[in-house]
């Protein structure tokens, strides 16, 4: 590979659309789940390892950080995952167009946002 | 700028399809546990569904597949962003920096993610 190939399209200096903003957000969740995926494994340790540690895990979610915390990680995954199927639609040849491609993007926006609003109604 | 050797197949064709598998193995799983965390579980109904040995491989083969989507993930995002183009000679050093650490810690997970299932 050439070191200095020419780049032709400056992201910086263009208007994006709402797919390329679909796109950054399920780069973004996905990061998230990354760092998210430790706490998870951390409960998961804590709620299998004693009656105590899986109650701890339930009063720890009184909190109102700890639930803010939580409904993020919820949040950020279901959205990843709806962008995720998104794709997967995608790689089978359905909604490639521009219109398919904007349909989609407001689809896992709208859906996230429902899954979001239900998931805080849970928590709090 | 060399990425090719902290891919994870050193395949972009090869980390596609697992991208892929691996996603469908996450959400499954995912969702199975979101279903019975939402349905609301004693621990009792939580240690005795771990104890199972079909359920301590679905976790284990989504601890794996979490590490190898991530992998290949991260590789993407750091392999875009933190470049000489954008940053300069020192976007290298903090890519290959940031990649070892990434690998590092999803290492990491799948062990402490074995020991956590099957201790």
């Amino acid at each position: 590979m050439k070191d200095n190939r020419p780049v032709n399209l400056d992201i910086g200096t263009i208007r994006l659309p709402i797919t390329a903003y679909a796109s950054i957000l399920h780069r973004v969740s996905g990061v998230i789940m990354v760092v998210a995926s430790f706490l998870l494994l951390w409960a998961l340790e804590q709620s299998l390892a004693s009656p105590e540690g899986f109650a701890s895990l339930g009063e720890l979610l009184a909190n109102p950080l700890v639930k803010f915390v939580v409904w993020g990680i919820a949040t950020a995954l279901i959205y990843h995952s709806l962008a995720g199927v998104k794709h997967l639609i995608m790689d089978f040849g359905i909604g490639e167009t521009m219109e398919g491609g904007t349909l989609g993007a407001r689809l896992v926006f709208g859906f996230t946002a429902v899954s979001a609003v239900l998931v805080g109604v849970a928590l709090w | 700028m060399v990425t090719a050797v902290t891919s994870l197949s050193r395949s972009g064709l090869s980390d596609w399809l697992v991208q892929r598998v691996t996603a469908v193995i996450l959400l499954a799983f995912f969702v199975f546990v979101g279903v019975q965390i939402a349905s609301g579980v004693s621990y009792a109904e939580w240690t005795a569904l771990f104890a199972q040995t079909w359920m301590k491989i679905f976790t284990l083969l989504a601890i794996l597949s979490l590490a190898a989507h991530a992998w290949i993930g991260m590789w993407g995002v750091f392999t875009d962003y933190l470049t000489e183009r954008l940053m300069g000679s020192r976007g290298n050093v903090l890519r290959i920096g940031l990649q070892l650490l990434t690998s590092l810690s999803l290492v990491i997970y799948v062990i402490w993610g074995i020991q956590i299932v099957w201790a």
